[in-house]
């Protein structure tokens, strides 16, 4: 556990992540508070990185449910295992259903999904619940009961409760409005797109061979893209892949013939890159 | 210290923001975690555990300001600092003198141009004691206060200066742009930080509580439709654009989850053998899904022009959840609008082409709804089929013109159903020239949509599968 929030971000940070300050606060406080964190933000400003970065940091293993429509009990928590349990009665034809009852509801027939599985873990680990805003309003309620008390209760076995409890990251994309039920129980934390100085840190970690005076240029053009009105405004994994597609380019300065040439490298939409050219003067 | 959060809770609860109990708690027990000393650690730690929603965070930083905010600094460590002499005169004679204006200007200009923060705190501070001419007691707002320091500076002739001083005029025109953006962004947190100083002083005179009632705004959400100021309208831009995103995920949800239909026996079966012949795995045939065509009709005169735009924004963005949508524009006369929206174009310049070319006045220019629908059934009726939703927004205000019943009730007829969408308030629905219950007993639904909640509500309840089936019933 980090004695404060500047010991979290320097443990971030040699995980690979630079943390703002907001960052390493609620990082901090999700650890000493044993409560989850609801990370919100547009795609691609590395919400999962975060999630992958603080496991690094804590020294955790990483265990993930990524969530998609349709999500359920039997693929978020635990299945009972009935084909094996098919078998077993089949092979045990003759004894009383008491009896065999009681040997199929174990925890030998069980199949554990991530959510029993963190929670099962003899050692801490970090639950990353990627994108729950996929989910249903109705299958957020199955993760209430592992985020409020660290337990998941089985009707057939009793309440399993936390041998150690995870450190649990949820992120959301924001596509809906998640339940007040859930936000209740996490602490909120939105990540929005970095400042400049802090774009150009993010470029030179993950593009070690971009020259800092090409780092700077590229955060602040993409600023100037992003204060426009687009479909879908460049995000920070867009705008490293625009640094690389620059530096395998060889162009050292950027000007305006070598922003229209590689604009579909940052732009997703061919209305956006038709827009921005313009605005730009391209 | 509980007194003090107690009292925060109370004001972002005031502002509309929905902080629970257990939220409350939370914070407390946060911030035993903490040094409190640490203003950044104590806002963001406030932050994380009281605000949920993003777009809520800028309601917190305001109140936040006011309750938390740093005590107003003296001037007197200001005397070390090449800011002018600063002798002028006390508060309320309307500003310094010319010279001191000037020096602060020059003073601004540096710190701008250095990036120098201790100087540019300096400068705030100088420019709220020497130029805005605070009274103590008086009931003006902080922008009073704003706007008369600002006026002294001329930040506009700083920002060319500037441009100048930075080397903007060699550069490439990308760069230019970049460092003209630059600039005004150093000189916005300039602005910042003088708002902030002045709210401080307010709060120092008047008290808290006094200051974040001036303060509170509406959420984005419930800001009125009809009667938004401009700032307003941009914020309601911007939140749409997310808003419809949303909605277009949770309709696409929708659709597949109502897509199981009937149990596929064959399927079923054929998965049994692997458990032994035992029916465990039920299989569904997935159901056609039904897409209705949709017909918007919209008043868009100057009283509720700003309303139809959201919501053809709101049903453009959504077009793919329907067949077909056709779009009409009327004042006191109608013409289809459906091109203006084809696909590539963009929204803004397609309204442009509304207010220019369609043909929506015919004789003064004021809405006439019962004329409207009168040429629509002359005109456009085959727009409409067993299968098209009609949309009608406006608020019945028809200028004590005939309403038409008759022409309404044919477009009613030969449409699967009719919604209305009025944004005005309720209570004013029926009075004066408004004639809002002669067309409602003929709709299948009239709903007030006063503000981005209530809109938002409206296409959610019309896509959910319940009331789907109704109205398409």
């Amino acid at each position: 556990m980090h004695s404060d929030p500047s010991a979290v971000a320097a443990a971030l940070t040699v995980a690979g992540y630079l943390p703002d300050d907001r960052i390493a606060q609620v990082v901090f406080l999700a650890e000493r508070l044993d409560k989850p964190m609801l990370v919100e933000g547009p795609a691609g400003v590395g919400k999962t990185e975060l999630a992958k970065a603080v496991a690094d940091a804590t020294g955790r293993p990483m265990i993930r449910l990524q969530c998609y429509e349709g999500l359920d009990e039997s693929k978020a928590l635990y299945e009972w295992n009935y084909r094996k349990q098919l078998l077993r009665l089949q092979a045990d034809q003759g004894r009383q259903w008491d009896e065999v009852s009681d040997d199929i509801f174990t925890e030998d027939f069980l199949l554990a999904r991530p959510l029993l599985d963190a929670i099962r873990s003899p050692d801490p680990v970090v639950l990353l619940i990627d994108e729950v805003d996929r989910i249903e309003v109705e299958t957020e309620a199955l993760l209430l009961e592992v985020l409020a008390d660290f337990q998941v209760t089985i009707p057939e076995l009793g309440t399993i409760e936390a041998s150690s409890h995870p450190l649990v990251v949820l992120t959301s994309n924001n596509t809906r409005e998640l339940s007040e039920a859930l936000k209740r129980r996490c602490l909120f934390l939105h990540i929005g797109y970095p400042d400049v100085g802090r774009e150009r840190d993010i470029l030179l970690s993950r593009v070690p061979e971009l020259p800092q005076a090409l780092a700077e240029q590229v955060a602040r053009i993409v600023r100037s893209i992003r204060a426009m009105a687009l479909r879908k405004p460049p995000s920070i994994s867009e705008s490293i892949d625009w640094a690389r597609t620059l530096l395998e380019l060889g162009i050292a300065e950027v000007d305006e013939d070598a922003v229209g040439e590689t604009l579909h490298v940052l732009l997703k939409h061919q209305s956006d890159i038709e827009a921005v050219a313009k605005d730009l003067e391209l | 210290m509980i007194d003090m959060l107690t009292g925060f809770v109370g004001e972002l609860r005031q502002a509309g923001l929905p902080v629970s109990m257990v939220e409350a708690i939370d914070a407390a027990k946060a911030l035993e975690h903490i040094d409190m000393g640490d203003r950044h650690a104590f806002k963001h730690t406030l932050g994380a555990t009281l605000v949920k929603h993003a777009r809520h965070y800028s309601a917190f930083e305001t109140a936040f300001e006011v309750f938390f905010g740093l005590r107003p600094r003296s001037g007197e460590d200001l005397a070390s600092l090449p800011l002018g002499s600063g002798d002028g005169e006390g508060a309320g004679a309307g500003g310094g003198g010319g010279g001191d204006a000037e020096a602060l200007a020059e003073a601004l200009f540096r710190a701008v141009k250095d990036e120098d923060t201790a100087l540019l705190a300096a400068v705030v501070l100088a420019s709220v004691e020497r130029l805005a001419g605070m009274e103590p007691g008086r009931p003006v707002g902080g922008t009073y206060y704003l706007y008369r320091a600002l006026r002294r500076l001329d930040l506009e002739a700083l920002t060319e200066r500037l441009f100048e001083a930075m080397g903007g005029v060699d550069l490439g025109q990308l760069e230019q742009r970049l460092l003209r953006e630059e600039i005004e962004l150093r000189l916005e947190q300039f602005r910042t930080e003088l708002r902030a100083e002045i709210r401080r002083r307010l709060v120092a005179d008047r008290g808290a509580d006094a200051v974040a009632k001036t303060l509170r705004r509406p959420l984005v959400e419930d800001i009125d439709l009809m009667h938004a100021g401009r700032a307003e309208l941009g914020e309601i831009e911007r939140a749409v654009h997310p808003l419809t995103r949303k909605l277009a995920t949770r309709m696409a949800q929708r659709r597949k989850q109502a897509k199981n239909g009937r149990l596929d026996m064959r399927a079923t079966i054929r998965r049994s053998i692997s458990a032994g012949g035992a029916l465990v795995d039920p299989r569904f045939r997935s159901r056609r899904p039904s897409r209705p065509e949709l017909v918007v009709l919209s008043d868009i005169s100057g009283s509720v022009a700003t309303f139809a735009r959201f919501t053809l924004q709101l049903v453009y963005a959504l077009a793919h959840e329907f067949t077909r949508v056709r779009s009409f524009a009327f004042i006191d006369a109608i013409d289809e609008v459906t091109e203006y929206f084809g696909t590539g174009a963009e929204f803004g310049s397609a309204l442009a082409r509304i207010s220019s070319e369609a043909e929506v006045v015919w004789l003064d220019g004021h809405s006439d709804y019962g004329n409207a629908f009168d040429q629509f059934t002359h005109r456009y009726f085959k727009a409409l089929s067993p299968r098209s939703v009609v949309l009608v927004t406006g608020d019945a205000r028809s200028n004590y013109h005939d309403p038409n019943i008759g022409a309404f009730g044919e477009i009613a007829n030969a449409a699967r159903s009719v919604h209305w969408l009025n944004p005005e308030a309720r209570r004013y629905w029926d009075t004066g020239d408004s004639i809002m219950s002669s067309y409602a007993p003929l709709c299948d639904g009239v709903h007030e949509v006063r503000n981005l909640r209530q809109l938002e509500a409206f296409v959610e309840s019309v896509t959910l599968p319940t009331v789907t089936s109704r109205i398409l019933a």
